[in-house]
């Protein structure tokens, strides 16, 4: 379909210490005991997309990235890992790997995410409108969690209420405006000869960015090209493309070049052409682009369209400690498609190698990884415990997430917590809502609340 | 069917000529049962032998139900010639084209097999009648049909010219079989038969299910009839050797025009009918409410489209899918659908998502997105250019198709682009074979689309004078393009856009207009009945023109016609010769596309109702365009 997709993975995410650390990039943090860049790679290998490019920020973490792609589905796919330094932004990423990119057009997928919305969606709408760039855009996320899971929820301090703002015409097919929530304080700009085009713009903050892009190439090179200032693709690119979407300077170079192809051709042909490209465009509702056009004569315009996903499908970005929480929550609860693993009866996965002890009990929407051993009269909850953990007695664990080979003494009490791999927890130890590093020991006896356990 | 229909017909439609070179005669599968039951009446043929009946023999009109059954019989001897006796077989129908005035039966056939083909006897007059055949461009398929069924066929013609009353009683009794009502109007219609009598009986022996004995006494009195009327015959027989010229210098007069064109389609064309007869692959309609059918179609198809829940019983034979389904499945399958080219799979979704409306974009579109595919094709190792080209088309259409039925327009133009791939010469190289095949497809697009709409405009605005009221309905390009042009040149008019739900297109077309300075109206469809008092001519484009005159049209079409004929206003449609098709639908639900609230487009009969005007006017333009 002349579409070349690019991963980008990134390196060490700052907002995830302590979850990552060297040994561990964003790409390949556990959810569900996988990595969370296996649930892009699957995402995009079940819509038959097996040529990918894999961005890297760093060396270190592309070689880790490049080293468990290659263990673990160099059968499947095809796929290059690209290297390039750190705190380029994504934008720079692109730059830097620009001489790769070949097709007409690109999706940019984050490789951060865990969703089942199909990627071909927007490489179709992409395609229907022929516009310079589509976003996929996604409801908010409910984050915190769930209500049935009850527990934790009062003391979770709720992300701010809107993640993007976004500007759409009322056929909700055109981007008019987005900008980070973040960003506006008290008022914003919005270009008035867009408004005028448009007629109509409807405001939305229950839409998010879902970071997955499709790009035509020619656009996309040549913003890269002509603004060198640019780091982000959503906070640069993007704002970009959509404010200048009626006074496009992408296609400038293009359209010469058309023109001059046209002026070549017989008066008679060209008279053909005129007409036959005027049917075309009378047989289709025109968009507000062309009644622009029209009216201003030489003014080229581009097209920036949204793919709104479905509410029903499941789309979780992996961009915090809460969404790492929630996703491991979802991918083995409700959304436990996506995990790709069968459930027993009472709906939790139990490797066959794991030991359980007397009276333990594991309930439903948890997993327990292969070689773990968890002592007597234990009771788990709503958690993933990765591989070869080992787990005293009488510990109980709630919603929360222990990564391979940790160790939790006895009569110790987690809730809503992460344990990184290799950390340990002594005796009795209460843990609610932290994180612990990987190898770092927590003192027996101890009791926290909300606090991060992180070697200086 | 509907002899009231028929009187009414206006004749000079069929002289098109556009089909000439199509299909062979027609013959309905589903008039094979009447055949087959008129068995009794042919008792009395069977006894007489093919060789005994030559073609000159035959008059008076009692003879001929039981001629045409012997042909008949031959076919359906096979199957058990009993049941009702009812004694007159299809192809009677097809002799209402002879008549000069009764042209407009609908021949009634969906899948013209042909099996009779093999039962005509190369009598002088099936000759005769071939020749007829290519003057009377619509008629042709008809009269060989008739040469088929009839050994006499031939003969038939002049008898038709001679006596319009006589075949009169034949198509009378043709609908008798079908519906006992008529049967009174074939009493009156047969009275200037000679042998009315027996004629009389026939019917009524049939409307009152007769017994055998009783049967058999219809058939010795026939067999009587014959005998007496076989000097009387061989007499007429030289009448009719005169008569045939004389038929053919008083019919062909008005289309004298014509004659060279449609000969000459039908030599370019004659050679590759017998392929596109079976290459005629997007114009077999599939009847939805064949279960083991439809299922086959679904493990072929690329696209998932989930059956509506509640269908609509009338439209059963319709596909009938959740069009709000269709769209998320299609893209969702982007990357899955590798063997779709992707500027193909653009129209398809364009289609699909209705960015795309009106035939002539449709088709224009689809016909680039295949030049662009050709441009990008390459042949694989091990296989020919022309096989693996025709099946990737193919695999194109069929992608189409779901997601969009196709228009006839479109159907046409692909059978033009397989032609050309059948017919490119095996020592052309590959690059020169797509470059081909591409301009061909250019050649295509500029003659039959944008010539032939440049044609009409021409011709069109000659029709419009100042001060009028135009009517038009919906939006078709082709009018708007004489609506401007008419502007341009400086004619004063108003124009009255109609339009309807769900799409209301014409606003499109309204919005356009106004912004070039024309004066409009705009209305909806209920207020035609108000709206029509005003308008003065009536502008229509059309999706298809069948070869029985019908339209294929947006629905409301023929309610605008009708209503303007109520009105006495003329009515002039404009359609592209590439929209022509050979179907003949019996039925305005046959073929329908089935839009979100089963108001697309449906076939509609306008030929009724259409005044003089119309006619004259398709003629004229078709003329202007044919290449």
């Amino acid at each position: 379909m002349d579409f070349q997709v690019v991963i980008l993975a990134g390196g060490f995410s700052s907002y995830l210490v302590p979850l990552v650390a060297k040994e561990v990039p964003k790409a390949l943090l556990p959810v569900a005991n996988r990595p969370v860049l296996s649930y892009v790679l699957d995402l995009l290998e079940s819509s038959n997309l097996k040529d990918l490019i894999v961005v890297v920020e760093g060396e270190d973490a592309a070689l880790k990235v490049g080293g468990w792609i290659s263990s673990a589905c160099v059968d499947r796919l095809h796929v290059e890992v690209a290297a390039v330094a750190e705190n380029v932004g994504t934008a720079g990423a692109l730059r830097a790997i620009a001489h790769h990119l070949t097709a007409k057009d690109i999706l940019i997928v984050s490789g951060d995410i865990v969703s089942d919305i199909p990627p071909g969606a927007v490489a179709a709408t992409h395609r229907r409108h022929d516009a310079a760039v589509t976003v996929m855009l996604c409801a908010q996320p409910v984050s915190g969690p769930s209500e049935s899971g009850g527990s934790g929820g009062k003391d979770k301090t709720k992300k701010p209420a809107c993640d993007d703002i976004i500007g759409l015409d009322s056929l909700k097919q055109f981007l008019l405006y987005i900008a980070k929530g973040t960003e506006i304080k008290k008022d914003t700009r919005v270009k008035k000869s867009i408004l005028c085009a448009a007629g109509k713009m409807e405001i939305r903050s229950d839409l998010m960015d879902s970071h997955i892009y499709a790009f035509k190439r020619a656009v996309l090179q040549e913003v890269l090209d002509q603004k060198p200032a640019f780091r982000s693709l959503k906070q640069d690119v993007l704002p970009y493309l959509v404010r200048t979407q009626l006074r496009s300077d992408v296609f400038s170079d293009q359209s010469n070049v058309e023109e001059n192809g046209n002026g070549n051709g017989k008066n008679n042909m060209q008279n053909n052409e005129v007409v036959l490209s005027q049917i075309l465009s009378n047989a289709s509702m025109p968009s507000f682009h062309q009644v622009y056009e029209s009216g201003l004569g030489t003014r080229k315009t581009h097209k920036c369209c949204v793919y709104i996903a479905d509410e029903s499908k499941y789309f979780v970005r992996l961009n915090s400690i809460q969404a790492f929480m929630d996703v491991n929550r979802d991918v083995i609860g409700e959304s436990n498609h996506l995990s790709g693993y069968s459930f027993s009866a009472h709906h939790n996965i139990v490797h066959p190698s794991a030991e359980l002890g007397s009276k333990t009990t594991v309930g439903p929407h948890c997993m327990l990884g292969e070689g773990s051993q968890v002592g007597d009269k234990c009771s788990v909850k709503r958690s993933v415990i990765g591989r070869h953990c080992r787990i005293g007695s009488n510990v109980k664990i709630v919603n929360s997430v222990v990564m391979d080979h940790a160790t939790i003494g006895d009569g110790c009490s987690i809730q809503g917590s992460v344990i990184c791999s290799n950390a340990q927890l002594q005796e009795r130890v209460t843990l609610r809502d932290c994180q612990v590093e990987a190898g770092y020991v927590v003192c027996a006896g101890s009791e926290h609340k909300g606090e991060t356990f992180a070697r200086k | 069917m509907d002899t009231r229909r028929g009187a009414l017909a206006v004749p000079k439609v069929r002289r098109v000529g556009f089909f000439t070179s199509i299909e062979p005669p027609p013959e309905s599968s589903l008039q094979r049962p009447n055949r087959s039951q008129s068995g009794p009446v042919d008792a009395t043929t069977s006894s007489s032998p093919l060789s005994d009946s030559p073609s000159g023999n035959l008059i008076s009109p009692v003879l001929i139900p039981p001629s045409r059954h012997h042909s008949d019989n031959l076919t359906s001897r096979v199957a058990a010639a009993a049941a009702a006796p009812v004694p007159v077989p299809g192809p009677a129908a097809f002799r209402r084209y002879l008549t000069p005035e009764r042209t407009l039966l609908h021949v009634g056939s969906y899948n013209p097999p042909d099996s009779l083909l093999g039962t005509s006897s190369p009598s002088s007059n099936g000759g005769l009648s071939e020749d007829s055949a290519s003057l009377f461009g619509f008629q042709r398929s008809d009269s060989t049909k008739l040469s088929a069924s009839l050994p006499n066929g031939g003969f038939d013609l002049t008898l038709a010219v001679r006596a319009p009353q006589e075949s009169e009683t034949k198509i009378a009794t043709t609908s008798a079989s079908q519906g006992k009502k008529k049967i009174a109007e074939v009493s009156g219609k047969s009275e200037s038969a000679t042998t009315k009598p027996q004629k009389e009986k026939e019917p009524k022996a049939l409307k009152d299910k007769t017994t055998k004995a009783e049967r058999r006494a219809i058939q010795e009195a026939q067999r009587a009839a014959k005998a007496a009327a076989k000097g009387e015959g061989s007499r007429r027989a030289d009448e009719s050797g005169r008569a045939n010229p004389g038929k053919a210098a008083i019919k062909p007069q008005p289309k004298k025009e014509r004659l060279p064109v449609t000969s000459s389609v039908s030599e370019k064309t004659a050679v590759a009918v017998e392929k596109e007869k079976r290459m005629d692959v997007p114009q077999t309609q599939m009847q939805y409410d064949d279960k083991s059918r439809v299922d086959k179609a679904k493990r072929r198809a690329v696209v998932e489209q989930t059956e509506s829940k509640n269908k609509v019983e009338l439209f059963l034979h319709l596909p009938q899918y959740e069009r709000s389904n269709q769209l998320p499945n299609l893209s969702s399958n982007f990357f899955t659908l590798d063997s779709i080219h992707h500027a193909v799979y653009k129209v398809g979704l364009q289609h699909l998502a209705g960015d795309i409306s009106g035939d002539n974009a449709r088709c224009i579109a689809m016909l680039q997105a295949f030049q662009e595919a050709i441009e990008d094709y390459s042949t694989p190792p091990m296989k020919d250019l022309t096989m693996d080209l025709t099946a990737k088309i193919n695999g194109y259409v069929s992608f189409l198709i779901e997601c969009r039925p196709l228009s006839m327009s479109m159907g046409n133009a692909i059978r033009f682009l397989k032609n050309q791939i059948r017919k490119l010469p095996v020592n052309l190289s590959e690059s020169e074979a797509k470059s081909s095949l591409c301009s061909d497809i250019g050649r295509f697009i500029d003659e039959k689309t944008i010539i032939a709409d440049k044609a009409i405009v021409q011709h069109a605005v000659t029709k419009i004078r100042d001060g009028e009221v135009l009517l038009t309905y919906g939006f078709s390009c082709v009018v708007e393009m004489i609506l401007l042009y008419a502007h341009e040149i400086g004619k004063k008019f108003r124009v009255v856009i109609v339009d309807s739900r769900p799409n209301l297109e014409g606003q499109k077309l309204l919005r356009r207009l106004v912004t070039r300075g024309l004066d409009c109206t705009y209305t909806h469809i209920n207020a035609i009945s108000y709206i029509m008092r005003e308008a003065t001519r009536v502008f229509l484009g059309a999706s298809s023109i069948y070869s029985n005159g019908t339209l294929y049209a947006r629905v409301g079409t023929s309610c605008i016609a009708m209503v303007a004929n109520a009105f006495s206003v003329p009515v002039i449609v404009c359609c592209e010769a590439y929209k022509f098709h050979e179907r003949v639908l019996l039925d305005s639900i046959c073929s329908n596309e089935l839009g979100k609230c089963f108001t697309r487009s449906s076939s509609c009969r306008l030929f009724i109702y259409l005044n003089q005007s119309f006619f004259a006017c398709v003629k004229n333009l078709q003329a202007i365009l044919t290449p």
